[in-house]
């Protein structure tokens, strides 16, 4: 046991001489929190749109300050003929140009009804569909607002709730994902460079010939990278808290230990990646490439795994990541205990297992 | 120059002797190219709804069988009660509880006016926004409805309405798909280009065979020059590789010029891969290298607007973006594939990132020193 935790120690201190690693390990969740919390939202704001005005009169200049004056939208111009749009699309200088038809308010007052043409850059699909639904819901409102006198009976009410995130926060969504994306990254991608390292510089043949077991070779060298992915799973509840007010409903017992859970999975995950590369080239482009874009995109951190194609909906349920963010959400937001979560719980358990075993069956602990 | 020829020999037959090399250049890619374009959907589809109908009147089925014509809503009638219903939406079984009490219809008819609840999971918020918009819009047609079959009164009689009509230009379809597929691409062809140069440049500085070179009187760009010229070539023909997967799978349109875009591919390139020397200079192992690489790669993909549009970030963060080079590219690889700008419209990105691979290729250089 003193030789185990004099290896530890050893470890341990090959993390913390490295001091710009480390800073790179504790700055990380901060800021991803950041990131994720002021920069990539999909929210809109500052759309830039441009105005073809072709009737200049009250009703469509009023429009016109309507829109700039709702705050999701910034003026890129007027224009007066049909090819600007294309220079103003092509440049990158507009996103949505608004077209106001010939006697706007003529029509608006005689005939009751007048046309405005939106029209969109759509190459990026889902911000043209966004900026436009909320193009429309500014000049809706605005020009109900000038048939306020109309009354309209008989109608459905609706009382709508919006339920675990009253105040519609994007924070709720982002914290579960950081945390599972973050811990599987560090804990899969450091155990196994660290130990494919020992491989490449011949050292792991000198800690073999040492009286250590190789369990304990390799419990040794995940123990430090356990106490480190720990803290950064905290750093990110308790960032998530302070700036964000996401709550935690549920037992925070219940939270750490299956984040001990996860980590575990992943550090096992990391020491199969070790044992299988040759070099730590290899073993960094199988974690970055095998686990950072599947963890941020198959796991229903951003895009929810509902709205996926049936075959990728197959392929998400071998992430670790899908379940553990279940796992999060539930006892975080939702307040509920293991009834809810005892399923995938025993998912991420089982994977665990599997990854152990594959690592123990594929260990050589002989020099070829 | 017959200096530098050689040593990009010595660098070649180094990459490709490696064999798991290739699977990493090639086969990768293109999965997570496939993979990850048909996950990255925003659109909705199939949201389930539980309805607890307690009413059962003509009025609340006829507005339930709106729900059930249309294409976003599945309904499940398995919840006799509300705290059922509840369940379901605590076990993610249901995304929205649709509920109406006894006396629904009563009301409309008596009180002119009845009300019904919604319920929404609103973790997601970005989505519960849509459920929410979409549920009103039904509600709205159900009672324009109302009005005029049940109570002969037109809706819109005295009204003025506004026609809105909205155009899609360069993707009438609205397809996600062709534009996250330029996004991926572009982290892609960054990753491996510079992932592989940095890595290269610290494994021989780790391994000790920089100090051999460094005894050998070739020059210090000339071994920069050697170093960056087979990692561009193979980051230009992934580009190339990409963009036929994108073509035969995703019908990807390429409207502008590709000359264009691989001329600026290549002064990209100049810039990401000199950064990746410069990391490789300033650190002594892979590991150390990695996480600073990884840090900064992660931090520049999320900022460069491939998921979430950029202009829509807050100022200081579009300022940071003026020294993220990924954010120039994601910007121009779409402007040129999907709305065939030309050179006019994207200048300024061009002479941006130029001074940028100057800038970054010379500190590298300088910084890479053959004593120690």
């Amino acid at each position: 046991m003193k030789r185990f935790f004099g290896f530890v120690r050893k470890e341990f201190q090959h993390i913390f001489r490295d001091k710009r690693t480390l800073l790179i390990l504790f700055g990380l969740p901060v800021v991803m929190i950041v990131l994720f919390g002021f920069v990539v939202s999909t929210e809109i704001r500052d759309v830039k749109v441009g105005v073809w005005d072709r009737s200049m009169d009250q009703a469509s200049i009023r429009a016109t300050q309507k829109i700039f004056s709702s705050g999701y939208f910034l003026p890129a111009g007027y224009i007066d003929h049909e090819e600007e749009i294309g220079e103003l699309f092509r440049g990158g200088k507009a996103r949505v140009v608004v077209v106001f038809e010939e006697g706007f308010e003529g029509k608006l007052l005689r005939e009751n009804r007048a046309a405005i043409k939106l029209i969109t850059d759509a190459s990026d699909a889902n911000t043209a569909q966004l900026s436009l639904t909320y193009l429309q819901g500014v000049l809706m409102s605005y020009f109900q607002s000038m048939n306020q006198d109309v009354q309209l009976p008989w109608s459905v009410q609706i009382k709508s709730r919006m339920f675990y995130n009253e105040e519609m926060k994007g924070a709720y969504m982002f914290v579960p994902g950081l945390m599972a994306l973050i811990l599987m990254l560090i804990s899969a991608l450091m155990t196994s460079v660290t130990i494919t390292r020992e491989k490449e510089f011949g050292t792991m043949e000198l800690l073999l010939a040492s009286p250590l077991k190789p369990r304990e070779i390799i419990l040794g060298k995940v123990t430090p990278y356990v106490l480190l992915s720990f803290t950064n799973a905290m750093t990110i509840v308790l960032l998530g808290f302070l700036v964000f007010h996401v709550p935690v409903r549920g037992s925070l017992w219940l939270l750490m230990l299956e984040c001990m859970l996860y980590i575990s999975l992943a550090l096992s995950l990391g020491v199969l990646i070790s044992i299988k590369a040759k070099s730590q080239q290899m073993a960094m482009f199988m974690s970055m490439l095998g686990l950072m874009l599947p963890t941020i995109l198959l796991s229903g951190f951003i895009f929810p795994i509902d709205n996926m194609p049936e075959i990728l909906q197959w392929v998400s349920t071998i992430m670790p990541a899908r379940w553990f963010i279940v796992i999060v959400k539930n006892i975080m937001l939702k307040g509920t205990g293991m009834a809810f979560i005892w399923k995938e719980t025993l998912i991420l358990m089982g994977m665990t297992l599997f990854f152990i075993l594959a690592a123990v069956k594929q260990f050589k602990i002989r020099l070829n | 120059m017959q200096v530098v020829a050689t040593l990009l020999v010595k660098e070649f037959k180094q990459i490709f002797r490696n064999r798991m090399m290739l699977p990493i250049i090639f086969v990768v890619p293109v999965v997570q190219m496939i993979l990850l374009t048909y996950a990255a959907s925003l659109e909705m589809k199939g949201i389930n709804m539980a309805v607890v109908d307690q009413d059962n009147s003509q009025a609340s089925r006829q507005l339930l069988s709106r729900f059930e014509g249309s294409p976003f809503f599945e309904i499940s009638l398995a919840a006799t009660d509300y705290p059922e219903a509840l369940d379901e939406l605590t076990s993610d079984q249901a995304d929205v509880i649709l509920h109406m009490q006894h006396g629904f219809e009563k009301r409309l008819f008596s009180d002119k006016e009845t009300e019904l609840q919604l319920v929404i999971n609103a973790i997601n918020a970005t989505e519960a926004g849509l459920i929410k918009a979409y549920c009103t819009q039904i509600i709205g047609d159900f009672n324009s409805y109302v009005r005029a079959q049940w109570f002969g009164m037109e809706g819109s009689g005295r009204l003025s309405t506004l026609e809105v009509i909205p155009r899609y230009w360069y993707n009438p379809l609205l397809d996600f798909k062709i534009y996250m597929f330029s996004g991926i691409l572009v982290i892609i062809v960054t990753l491996i280009g510079m992932l592989l140069t940095a890595l290269n440049l610290v494994r021989e500085k780790e391994m000790g065979t920089t100090e051999q070179i460094n005894v050998t009187p070739i020059r210090k760009y000339q071994f920069i020059l050697a170093k960056l010229v087979p990692f561009m070539i193979i980051a230009l023909f992934e580009l190339a590789f990409g963009l036929l997967i994108g073509r035969l799978l995703f019908g990807l349109p390429i409207v502008g010029n590709l000359g264009l875009l691989f001329l600026f591919t290549c002064v990209y390139l100049l810039a990401v891969l000199g950064i990746g020397l410069f990391l490789s200079t300033v650190s002594n192992t892979q590991q150390q290298l990695m996480f600073i690489a990884f840090f900064f790669m992660l931090t520049f993909i999320l900022m460069s607007g491939v998921f979430t549009p950029a202009e829509s970030m807050p100022p200081w963060a579009q300022k940071i973006n003026l020294i993220n080079p990924v954010a120039y590219f994601m910007k121009v690889i779409r402007m040129i594939l999907l709305k065939g700008s030309e050179f006019s419209d994207i200048r300024r990105e061009f002479f941006s990132l130029g001074i940028y691979a100057l800038v970054v290729l010379s500190l590298a250089i300088t910084n890479y020193r053959k004593t120690t």
